[in-house]
């Protein structure tokens, strides 16, 4: 049944944000109600920023749930006690799924290799978890085929046999798997084909689908199969092929930083309220980390993954930047710039996020020094004050809009809003304290 | 008229420690100055790398950038290679109390308040024009050797190192994490082949001097010694007393092991003297030396985890030595290599054995295993206490640390505590906070005594601690903290 874009978006809304994560708990329960059906060995592999493979698990018959931490929608009691002041938000909200019971019916939880207290993490919930397969996924640094590859073929085979001996599960018989992982490399690889699409049909027409919106429609995805998302997917793309809305007198910018603890709705709200176009941004960066396809209907599929993280890998402060034949992250964030046309970059960084934030004054120097414009914030996942932010980004809108006297073509100034900009002024003053 | 021996010489740079504080355990008053062999020695060494580094550009040797834990000293010396430790030279700013201007520098730059003061320190430096803490410039790199082990940041700290001195080429080396308590074949497998693949070629092409298997077996050879004399120095301080400190005395003492001499001749004469030195202590039965003189009684003796705060060392380890208070073993220690359990560089192993090595570090064990070590050493050097210095710059030690602190008091029933501090940002020294907390930790151990005399902490038999905190472990570990804090 056709269903209205709001609609899907308060689906999706839901589900991205509810932290019992029933939606997938509710697959594995339809799985095991039949133990003679291919799906009675359901299983849920809970998984932390950024990324995963997360084809391994589809195929072996499991759902891969990202787990972004606990936002501003669950208060923190036992987290807190676990932490200092100075360690980011993300760690307590995830202890505070665990210690709650949110996260009893996981299998699994794989924490990827990105920072000190992701990787500290882990360790601990050997201890709180000690019911579930906890595996630390050292994502290769070194990106040889022959060195890092193999080194992340191994990662990889590891999480299988410890999900198959945890489980006791019959290992899959070699001709099956390769079908079944090809075939979810498939599925993946379409995910992140519309994802992509749908990107680009925001960075023309940003005005039909907010970034909260679109940021609720993304998050969903790794709440639920892929199959399924992909399904959303489709329905969104075919709606914004529509006009709806109208555009705004809006600059366009770019979020850089986001990546791994993720800023609250009412964060992504101010910055568009704010007076700014988000064409594109590393929020849920996982869903998109390999640019462009895998591999597809390989006799090695494991290799067609590797080989996709070692050469097709977003740019990220999570990973080492070795002289790479696709550019510095300067550049490249330099050139998503300029491919979604934006007008500046909007730095937007997790408190005490080391890598977001050791990364941060090349890459802001490195835009400026290339004629880019860029602002910068901190923000922790339960920010509940947004005034500063408002303010801040909107002086950055602002002026980007008065002095920019020849804006550049299919930037801010295409003919109807450089009409706008002659009224903007009080338009603004206007909307200010509209987001409290 | 007891005699007074000489504070390493970095100590003598620090502050004075504020006088109206009052000396309970007390330390001995000053008398003749008598300075050990093994102090003469290590200054000599550190004064002849100092010089070699200032000289580098006339005598044509090449300088190496690279960080202390897993660090590739007898690689570095195979190829006659210069080593620059930036988290070294940012410590020494920090003790010479010079670090917060160059922090605040590299703030203007854009670095945040909230990240490592190390990397911020090395930055301010460098925007400084690269002047050391001994005040001589130093040589900018020839290579950058990313050999980093069990700290995320040092992998970003050299991304900005790439970006200040560009050209310069780097040699990455990524080690895996022990995430499971093991190393296993594959994670060798690809360090070796990092090492055969990236950082040998890197080393022979920037030194302009072929690979020679034979010197790096020399020198891995000269660094098992060195090895085995420091195992044997650490383990001295089971006895009671306690003939040194682990922990503040104790980073002078790992100095040159983990500033590129751990390969060298010096490092094997100067580890065996300071052995023989410290025996001579412990078989007198003599307490630690202070800064201030020989302590006259040992009255608690602890375990402590977590890197030290250097903007204020000295009047931090007074706060200790004051009430008569040890640190017998320390987790800081055994960042640049652990060596208690066995571990030794092996010449007939040689690239398996500095892949061992890095691996091995303090700062890649997983958090189970980090509890495992402790709790070890707070049975096993008989220890009264157990205290964390949270250090807000490293997020490795930091993150994890009160469960840490949960689970080995639950385990042992050891009066533990907790302070925060920063490596060198002085802005996050609080004195007064930290002496409260400190002061009112050492009655709860006082009282402890006073009730119920020394009383060995008694560790679980192995298997079963391992069964505690490894996979197949029970989650009422936690549990009963938790119930007794009303949280579940």
């Amino acid at each position: 049944m056709q269903q209205t874009l709001e609609a899907l978006i308060s689906k999706c809304e839901h589900l991205a944000f509810d932290l019992q994560f029933t939606h997938a708990k509710n697959w594995k329960r339809d799985g095991s109600m039949d133990d003679r059906s291919p799906a009675a060995h359901r299983f849920l592999v809970g998984y932390l920023p950024i990324y995963i493979p997360r084809e391994i698990i589809h195929a072996m018959g499991g759902l891969p749930v990202g787990i972004m931490g606990s936002g501003d929608r669950m208060q923190i009691i036992k987290g807190d006690a676990y932490y200092q002041s100075y360690i980011c938000h993300l760690p307590r909200g995830v202890v505070e799924l665990a210690l709650s019971g949110a996260l009893s019916e996981f299998d699994a939880f794989i924490f990827p290799s990105i920072c000190d207290v992701v990787r500290n993490l882990s360790g601990m919930f050997q201890i709180f978890k000690a019911d579930a397969f906890i595996k630390y996924l050292d994502l290769p640094q070194n990106f040889l085929s022959e060195v890092g590859g193999a080194y992340y073929r191994r990662e990889m085979e590891t999480v299988i046999e410890g999900i198959q001996a945890h489980l006791s599960l019959a290992p899959i018989p070699e001709d099956l798997w390769r079908e079944r992982l090809n075939h979810s490399i498939r599925l993946y690889n379409e995910n992140r084909a519309l994802i992509e699409r749908i990107v680009t049909l925001r960075q023309e027409f940003p005005w039909r689908l907010s970034a909260v919106d679109w940021y609720c429609i993304l998050r969903s995805g790794i709440t639920m199969p892929v199959e399924e998302h992909n399904n959303i997917l489709y329905e969104v793309e075919g709606m914004l092929q529509e006009e709806r809305g109208r555009p705004l007198d809006n600059i366009r910018v770019v979020i850089s930083g986001a990546f791994c603890e993720q800023p609250p709705l009412g964060l992504i709200k101010t910055i568009e309220l704010a007076g700014c176009y988000i064409v594109d941004d590393d929020f849920m960066l996982g869903s998109r980390w390999i640019e462009g396809n895998i591999e597809e209907n390989t006799a090695d599929p494991m290799a067609a993954i590797v080989e996709a993280y070692l050469q097709h890998s977003t740019f990220s402060a999570s990973l080492y930047e070795a002289a790479p034949a696709s550019g510095t992250k300067v550049e490249r964030l330099a050139e998503l710039v300029r491919r979604r046309k934006a007008d500046g970059v909007v730095f937007a960084a997790a408190s005490f996020c080391d890598p977001a934030l050791l990364d941060r004054p090349e890459l802001q120097n490195g835009l400026e020094r290339a004629g880019l414009r860029t602002i910068g914030f901190q923000y922790s996942e339960n920010t509940g004050q947004f005034k500063v932010i408002k303010e801040e980004v909107g002086a950055f809108s602002d002026s980007i809009k008065l002095w920019d006297a020849v804006p550049e073509a299919g930037g801010i100034g295409d003919a109807a809003s450089s009409q706008l900009v002659q009224v903007w002024l009080p338009t603004v003053l206007d909307e200010i304290d509209i987001v409290a | 008229m007891s005699k007074i021996i000489t504070p390493p010489p970095f100590l003598k740079t620090a502050a004075k420690a504020p006088a109206a504080f009052p000396s309970k355990a007390g330390a001995a008053k000053p008398a003749e100055v008598v300075k050990e062999r093994s102090m003469l020695l290590q200054k000599e060494m550190l004064g002849d790398l100092f010089h070699s580094l200032t000289t580098a550009k006339e005598t044509g040797r090449k300088v190496v950038y690279t960080f202390v834990p897993g660090n590739l000293s007898e690689l570095i010396l195979a190829f006659d290679m210069l080593p620059v430790y930036p988290e070294i030279n940012a410590l020494q700013w920090g003790m010479r109390k010079k670090s917060g201007q160059l922090i605040r520098d590299a703030e203007k730059y854009g670095y945040s308040e909230d990240v490592c003061t190390y990397v911020k320190c090395d930055v301010g430096m460098f925007l400084n024009g690269n002047i050391g803490p001994t005040g001589e410039k130093l040589p900018p790199p020839d290579l950058l050797l990313l050999s980093y082990t069990g700290c995320f940041t040092f992998l970003k700290w050299f991304e900005s190192l790439q970006k200040l001195y560009p050209g310069v080429p780097t040699a990455m080396l990524h080690t895996p994490y022990a995430a499971d308590g093991i190393v296993t074949d594959d994670m060798v497998k690809y360090m070796t082949r990092q090492l055969e693949e990236d950082v040998i070629p890197k080393m022979e092409q920037v030194s302009g001097k072929k690979f020679n298997p034979e010197k790096l077996a020399h020198h891995l050879d000269l660094a098992k010694e060195s090895e085995d004399w420091i195992a044997k120095l650490f383990d001295l301080t089971k006895q009671v007393p306690s003939p040194i400190d682990a922990y503040f005395a104790g980073v002078y003492y790992i100095g040159p092991i983990n500033a590129g001499f751990r390969g060298a001749e010096s490092a094997v004469e100067y580890y065996h003297q300071l052995y023989d030195e410290v025996a001579a202590r412990a078989a007198l039965g003599k307490p630690p030396i202070t800064p201030e003189g020989e302590l006259e009684e040992e009255k608690f003796r602890l375990v402590v985890e977590g890197p030290p705060n250097w903007t204020h060392f000295r009047e931090f380890w007074k706060l200790f030595y004051d009430m008569g208070v040890v640190v017998v073993a320390s987790s800081y220690t055994k960042v640049g290599g652990y060596f208690d359990e066995g571990f030794r560089h092996e010449a007939t192993k040689p690239l398996e054995s500095l892949a061992r090595y890095c691996m091995g570090c303090y700062t890649n064990y997983s958090l189970p295993e980090r509890i495992n070590m402790l709790e070890k050493f707070i049975v096993d050097y008989k220890a009264d206490g157990f205290l964390i210095n949270s250090i807000k710059s490293c997020n490795s030690f930091s993150a994890g640390q009160l469960l840490i602190m949960r689970e080995l008091e639950s385990r042992l029933g050891v009066p533990v505590s907790f302070i925060e501090s920063d490596l060198v940002d002085p802005r996050y020294f609080s004195y007064a906070n930290i002496k409260n907390r400190l002061d009112s930790f050492f009655q709860m151990m006082d009282q402890r005594k006073r009730v119920g005399g020394r009383q060995p902490f008694t560790r679980q038999a192995p298997e079963i601690a391992s069964q505690r905190v490894g996979r197949a472990s029970s989650p009422d570990t936690l549990l009963p903290i938790l119930q007794a804090e009303g949280m579940l």
